[in-house]
């Protein structure tokens, strides 16, 4: 049974790197227990290590590239199936597809080199005038326009996981039966009606799916985050402020953390973290993804 | 939708509504075709976009020499050669290991163990790898091949890499094995042929296709791959073509180069970001004409 | 398929194991990069040796030479002897070089303003954040200094520079040396991180009211708006060869073991005030010894043949009495 050694030894494979990481991060766990997931301190000269400013700066960067690539997926996806004409459709979907073969250090470049000075010279300056004395939302506009920070880092996550979701919402709304929109569009629905009671509703498990997949690429994105975060080890409430993500702060950090000291295993113990975290959000979009198919 | 308003309503009456509520319903439908189409109208044009600065700031530093000189200090008129074959020579063998383990395990998955316990797991462990962030994997090869055996090392690239693909040829392997009708293999089978040479003869043959798409994507993604060769294959700035020595590779160049104060260092890198991404994009087309040849 | 597997064979013809002529490996500060891979490709044909040198930080220098990933580190912040004796490593200095400051402020020339270590603190502490703070306006009288914020820039990346800069602080302002403390990378009250000298050129060139720490190669290299400083004599310097120089011939580098000089806040009325030698590490006790003494083979001939190169690069070359020394400490400790 060759290919069952072969199904084993992926499964090893994974087991072993998760192992690794969960024994080269147990010191600092045993060091700063629990606290270590809540400490936002990250002090390499006190040596005191927590996981919270990274984890954190993970979480929003990606929520908030699914805020801004979703929608988009969405409108794309949409076009794709329902109004561009036939001869269009290949290439166009190609071409957006093309966006998630572009390598992430390309993004990386292309985010410092073109996308920082566009946002520190033109919109966040436009958005701190324009809404950073709004009462409520304001103090989410606020500081100075460095051009790189959350914000930025969320646009660029954006732009990379923009053509995972929008492939998958394509091919699950292709699977809707054409009867069923034939139906809706005899009684004299319009296109968008269709998409809206049709389409979305009989797919929805499996966009929330591929959305999930999208999720899980932003949260473990090194090189290009790595360009454009700011990589500052504290949460700033303004979009504009900068952060670190768990991945940019291991590609960082880790080359100059010696071997057994407390900074390489509190590293370690990020990435097992990440694992962690993405290890959730992938089973929960293969549950959704997988009721598809029982329909 | 509201029959039973209008039939209680006098006949003028209904009408005017029922205008009213159609401009209504044609209003909200051209306004969603309109973001759809912007949607992708702002997909389209950021990979427009991207392509445009490579090739704007990438084009002009294109020359012979970039291709006939390796890497030499700022100033001295170096090219990327070493570079460029260190890529080759790491994809190629990266691939080369990965394919052959990412397909036993997608013909697992796929013929033996579709729907038992393992092939769920193996099957669920396969996708988190295919997520995994590449850093991540960079560190487990350098715990396991770097570090213990003294040295960074082009081995420790190819390995790395190797670790990349496989869980994208199992992914599309699988896929295209499923695809094959059950007739087939049947048929096969009750010619007398054993499961695996059904396998081999009939559903390779049949999905031939699609696996070699799925060899071409893994291709294209690690070519680009800049975070496991950091701490693995590490760089080379003299020729070497030595596996047990440390490598060049593009990505890795382009990172340093990026960041260096030397202009002709910069013009470099976006030489070679141009070079990478084109090369990425054209395999990536190249899949997708393999692909369409199946019908 | 055909042209897959053309590439293929291409490769393999290629790849061989074993190398071809005497290659080191050499890993570590990115501030010493240029001028090593300058030195070594001069050096190459005399000397018959290839230097693969990869710039990944003087942090991560450190850490492979304890490693022996490398056969030499190299790093901007000198090593404690202790660290040194556990690992076996011997320690020398290979060039010096100044950290300057870069700002940007609209109407403002290079080497206009003038700055001093006690602002440079507070201003990195979160003190001092509006650049028209009554302290800049009494130091920089006739400069029109405007009502913008700060925006104090730093390496996000560990590397030796920000250890110079650091330490500078720390021997400054004792609330510095307390709060904050001297590495290759610290947790920075305010500011925000850009990833190597490149992203802090960058970071500060967009950011209006901008000031960051760079190393003086770089900041020739690319025009950046520098300031003036006051070094410890108390007279306002600009950065230049001369005022690096200056610092290099005064410090006393017999008082100190290892090489491990610090150069920062050195006496001396032109001295420039903020810099340091970039060390090499090379281990004692090396696997392949013939590799070590390659490494020294190299460096000899750069000390003999390699000032011009240095200078060139706006890299002080180190006194001829130090070369010697240096030289000493490989016959004693470098076999093979």
């Amino acid at each position: 049974m060759l290919t069952r050694a072969a199904g084993l030894f992926v499964l090893v494979l994974l087991g072993a790197i998760i192992v690794s990481l969960f024994i080269g991060g147990l010191p600092a766990f045993r060091h700063f227990g629990l606290g270590f997931i809540f400490e936002t301190d990250w002090d390499p000269v006190q040596e005191n290590y927590g996981a919270l400013v990274p984890v954190y700066g993970t979480l929003i960067t990606s929520v908030i590239a699914l805020l801004v690539a979703v929608p988009l997926a969405f409108g794309c996806a949409f076009f794709l199936t329902e109004l561009a004409p036939n001869w269009l459709r290949a290439p166009l979907g190609t071409a957006i597809e093309l966006l998630a073969a572009v390598p992430s250090i390309i993004y990386g470049m292309w985010g410092f080199f073109i996308i920082v000075p566009l946002m520190g010279n033109y919109v966040q300056p436009f958005l701190i005038d324009n809404l950073g004395d709004l009462p409520g939302i304001g103090f989410l506009f606020q500081g100075p326009a460095f051009g790189t920070g959350i914000f930025t880092s969320a646009f660029i996550l954006a732009v990379m996981i923009l053509p995972f979701i929008a492939a998958t919402m394509r091919d699950v709304f292709l699977t809707v039966p054409p009867m069923f929109k034939e139906s809706a569009y005899g009684l004299g629905c319009t296109t968008w009606e269709v998409v809206r009671s049709i389409v979305l509703p009989y797919t929805r498990a499996s966009v929330i799916g591929g959305i999930m997949l999208g999720l899980g690429r932003a949260l473990g994105e090194t090189m290009a985050v790595t360009f454009v975060i700011g990589n500052t080890n504290r949460i700033s409430t303004s979009l504009f402020g900068p952060g670190n993500t768990i991945a940019s702060i291991v590609a960082l950090e880790f080359p100059e953390a010696p071997g057994g000291s407390l900074k390489l295993s509190s590293l370690l113990a990020l990435g097992f973290l990440l694992f962690v975290i993405s290890f959730i959000v992938l089973a929960i979009s293969r549950m959704l993804l997988g009721t598809k198919g029982q329909k | 939708m509201s029959t039973t308003t209008t039939a209680s309503l006098p006949i003028q009456k209904s009408h005017k509504i029922a205008e009213s509520l159609s401009k209504r319903r044609a209003r909200v439908n051209l306004i969603a075709k309109s973001l759809c189409f912007l949607a992708t109208g702002i997909a389209v044009v950021l990979l427009l976009a991207i392509l445009g600065t490579l090739l704007y700031l990438g084009g002009s530093g294109i020359h012979w020499s970039v291709f006939t000189n390796i890497t030499k200090p700022p100033g001295s008129g170096g090219g990327l050669l070493n570079a460029i074959v260190g890529s080759l020579i790491q994809t190629v063998l990266g691939v080369l290991i990965g394919t052959p383990v990412g397909l036993l395990v997608g013909t697992f998955l796929a013929e033996y163990a579709r729907t038992s316990w393992l092939g769920n797991v193996v099957r669920f462990v396969s996708d988190v790898l295919l997520s995994a962030p590449s850093i991540l994997i960079g560190l487990f090869i350098y715990q396991l091949l770097v570090a213990p055996f003294g040295g960074f090392s082009g081995v420790a690239g190819v390995a790395a890499l190797a670790v990349i693909v496989i869980p994208i040829v199992v992914r599309t392997t699988e896929d295209m094995l499923t695809l094959i009708p059950t007739a087939l293999r049947e048929a096969a089978v009750a010619l007398g042929a054993p499961k695996w040479k059904a396998i081999v003869l009939i559903c390779y043959r049949a999905a031939l296709n699609g696996i070699a798409t799925g060899v071409l994507l893994a291709i294209a993604r690690v070519a680009g791959e800049t975070a496991p060769l950091l701490f693995t294959s590490l760089g080379n700035l003299n020729w070497s073509t030595a596996l047990n020595e440390p490598m060049s590779s593009l990505p890795v160049t382009i990172y340093q180069y990026a960041g260096s104060p030397f202009e002709d260092w910069v013009q470099l890198a976006w030489v070679g970001a141009l070079l990478i991404t084109f090369g990425v994009l054209f395999i990536n087309i190249l899949a997708r004409v393999v692909l369409r040849q199946r019908g | 398929m055909k042209l897959a597997s053309s590439a293929i064979a291409v490769a393999l013809a290629a790849i061989s194991f074993g190398a071809q002529a005497q290659q080191i490996t050499g890993a570590g500060s990115s501030f010493a990069a240029p001028i090593y891979g300058k030195w070594a490709e001069a050096a190459s044909a005399p000397t018959g040796i290839k230097l693969n040198y990869q710039s990944i930080g003087s942090g991560a220098g450190i850490n492979q030479i304890n490693n022996r990933t490398v056969d030499f580190g190299a790093s901007d912040m000198p090593v404690k002897a202790d660290d040194l004796k556990a690992h076996n490593l011997l320690q020398f200095p290979t060039a010096i070089g100044g950290v300057v400051m870069a700002v940007n402020l609209p109407g403002i020339e290079a080497n206009q303003i003038k700055l001093t270590g006690e602002i440079l603190a507070e201003i990195y502490l979160g003190k001092i954040t509006k650049w028209n703070d009554p302290k800049l306006v009494e130091l920089n009288h006739g400069v029109n200094l405007p009502n913008l914020a700060i925006a104090p820039v730093y390496r996000a990346d560990g590397s030796g520079t920000t250890f110079v800069f650091t330490d500078y602080l720390s021997m400054i302002d004792p609330n510095w040396k307390t709060a904050v403390g001297s590495s290759t990378s610290v947790k920075w009250p305010v500011g925000n991180g850009a990833k190597g000298s490149e992203g802090v050129a960058a970071t500060v060139h967009q950011v209006k009211g901008g000031i960051g720490y760079v190393e003086s190669a770089y900041a020739f290299q690319n025009h950046l708006v520098t300031t003036q400083l006051r070094n410890k004599a108390g007279n306002f310097v600009t950065p230049t060869m001369e005022a690096f120089s200056a610092a290099a011939s005064s410090a006393d580098w017999s008082a100190v073991q290892n090489f491990a000089i610090d150069l920062n806040d050195e006496p001396g009325a032109a001295s420039w005030p903020i810099e340091s030698a970039t060390f090499v590490l090379l281990p004692t006790d090396a696997k392949e010894p013939a590799q070590s003494k390659a490494v020294t083979k190299l460096f000899d001939w750069s000390f003999s043949n390699g000032n011009k190169i240095a200078t060139d690069l706006l890299y002080v070359p180190l006194p001829v009495a130090v070369q010697n020394a240096i030289r000493a400490a490989w016959a004693a400790q470098i076999k093979g």
